[in-house]
């Protein structure tokens, strides 16, 4: 009887869980649909006749949808992003955490104050810096404005104060400056600090959609989401092309994703309960 | 402790200032001076003149731009403020349920079963895509020719003949729906971690006591949620309050204009028309309600968890 009611329950929830991501399911099947198998009524799950006709035509480089060129811009971009707020991250978390200076409780506050600027505020005018700077249509456009987060600073911080102050102390009796008992016992200590904040960084800028739209305008300098957006938005719309290009934008950070899944989760958290 | 000590003695042997932590922080103050505090001063700069982006002289105009915003009639005041309803209906329809389903969610898997990481990673995959890809998919299901919303909806026999992306209201139905669907699994664990902090002795002597579930619920759980949740909600209504890549993407603002969210105008004022006096001011408006909000919903919710510990 116990038994019945628990394995219903257990039922129940994979049939939630299906449901839930079978619009996933479905995008992932139409990508192997034909142009004309994408749009017919009604729809079906098995794609008849089954082609790669789709992501064929949209990674061949003689086609006005170099997805694989975005695709390349975009792996570029995040990468460099997530290493950057990564360095300066802990770079300024360091400082916060472990040494005394006058002026500290002034940048602390910098740090707060920074978690309560909305960032439409900062659109338009960052859209002149970066126009001033030369950086309009430049992959650095969307690599370094947003680089220097609040949450990293946090994040950086908090690891940084979980790591016993007697290791210090003994590097610093043994002679070691500041530089190397950053670099040569707090960071590879706080491995999992930064790949927390590297694989946030990295998603937040592969996904990210409204700045890369506006200050990227050459077709072969778009990044995934703004070059897709631009797909959908041409005369006759294909959604064999469109859905295939959804799973090749999708397929690595479900990837990233699947496998450190930990690391995902657990900074989502943290900017929950620390916050 | 032991290091504050050294450290100000030492401070004060050397008698000069410690560059020390000046070097550490420099990149960060870079990055925060010109990408941060800068553009914070240039954007009520430029909403103090008529800047337009094209055009190389801009000349000033005082609170101009602002008072346009406030004349009924003028060239910014109909499209802003729709805008700013449009961004009230999809927050207030929004906020409710991003509050309510993820805490289902998280307490179900709050429970001890197998597979529960495999469980917990699908309902946070969608947000790992991106409003990008989830909008161009949803278009796709939710296309009223040949969309797999309405085919379902026929097969079940309900009217399967709703314009899902064009009609109103039944595109706040698909914004709301398809920004519920993406971003549950965000507030679902960070409700989780909430739970998972709530000690299991609480649960034990609520048991011993008799209490049954829902008792649990109102008087364990939902205490023990109550920091947390004042967080999730300014989270969600922020997040909700700064839409633009849904109806970009796959309402294009319509029908008509009845979904262009207030960041959906403002940048179409200031990144496409180049009017961005006006749209900096826009932003100026549309930040003040945020803090507004901000404020509102932190005071609310802390006063009432002092009114009742």
């Amino acid at each position: 009887m116990k038994l019945t009611k628990s394995s219903l329950r257990y039922s129940l929830l994979i049939a939630l869980a299906l449901i839930y991501i079978s619009p996933i399911i479905f995008m992932l099947v139409t990508s192997f649909k034909t142009q004309s198998g994408a749009t017919s009524y009604p729809p079906t799950w098995i794609p008849d006749p089954f082609t790669t006709q789709a992501y064929e035509t949209i990674l061949n480089p003689a086609n006005d949808t170099p997805v694989f060129r975005w695709f390349l811009n975009s792996m570029f971009a995040a990468t460099m992003h997530a290493l950057l707020v990564v360095a300066i991250a802990s770079l300024a978390a360091y400082p916060l955490a472990r040494l005394k200076f006058k002026g500290k409780k002034l940048i602390q506050g910098l740090v707060v104050i920074t978690l309560l600027v909305p960032p439409v505020i900062l659109i338009i005018p960052s859209f002149n810096i970066v126009n001033d700077l030369g950086w309009l249509n430049n992959l650095i456009a969307i690599i370094v404005p947003t680089a220097a987060g609040a949450f990293g600073v946090f994040l950086m911080r908090q690891f940084f104060l979980s790591i016993p102050l007697e290791l210090e102390e003994a590097a610093r009796i043994d002679g070691a400056n500041r530089w190397q008992i950053f670099t040569k016992i707090v960071l590879p200590l706080s491995k999992p600090g930064m790949a927390t904040l590297g694989l946030l960084a990295f998603l937040s800028n592969w996904n990210d959609f409204l700045w890369p739209l506006f200050v990227l305008f050459d077709n072969s300098l778009k990044t995934l989401p703004a070059g897709l957006a631009n797909l959908q938005g041409s005369n006759a719309v294909r959604y064999d092309l469109l859905m295939a290009g959804a799973v090749v934008a999708s397929v690595p950070v479900l990837i990233l994703f699947f496998f450190l899944q930990r690391f995902v989760v657990e900074g989502v958290a943290r900017s929950g309960v620390k916050g | 402790m032991i290091e504050t000590a050294t450290q100000s003695s030492l401070a004060r042997k050397k008698k000069k200032p410690d560059i020390v932590p000046w070097i550490f922080l420099a990149p960060y103050l870079a990055l925060f001076s010109v990408f941060i505090a800068y553009p914070i001063g240039l954007g009520a700069w430029i909403s103090l003149h008529a800047w337009d982006f094209t055009l190389p002289r801009r000349p000033f105009v005082g609170l101009g731009n602002y008072e346009k915003l406030f004349t009924p009639g003028s060239t910014t005041f109909e499209p802003f403020w729709q805008s700013m309803v449009n961004t009230g209906i999809f927050t207030i329809a929004s906020t409710p349920l991003l509050l309510a389903i993820p805490l289902l969610v998280a307490m179900v898997m709050n429970q001890n079963f197998k597979g529960r990481n495999l469980f917990r990673a699908i309902y946070f995959a969608p947000y790992v895509l991106g409003v990008a890809v989830i909008t161009i998919l949803w278009r796709y299901l939710l296309d009223n020719n040949f969309g797999l919303m309405n085919y379902l909806l026929d097969l079940v026999g309900l009217p399967s003949d709703t314009a899902w992306l064009t009609s109103l209201p039944a595109v706040w139905v698909s914004l709301v729906g398809v920004t519920v669907w993406w971003t549950l699994g965000f507030n679902s664990v960070i409700y989780l971690a909430a739970l998972q902090d709530i000690p299991k002795e609480l649960y034990e002597a609520a048991t011993v006591d008799g209490a049954n579930g829902m008792q649990k619920f109102r008087h364990v759980t939902m205490p023990g949620l109550k920091p947390i949740f004042a967080y999730i909600t300014l989270l969600t209504l922020i997040a909700s309050a700064n839409m633009f890549g849904q109806s970009y993407l796959m309402t294009q603002g319509g029908p008509g204009t009845a979904t262009r969210t207030a960041i959906y105008q403002i940048t179409e004022t200031g990144l496409r028309n180049f009017k961005m006096g006006d749209a900096s001011a826009m932003s100026f408006v549309l930040t003040f309600f945020l803090l507004l909000l901000s404020t509102v919903v932190f005071f609310g919710l802390r006063e009432k968890k002092d009114a009742k510990s």
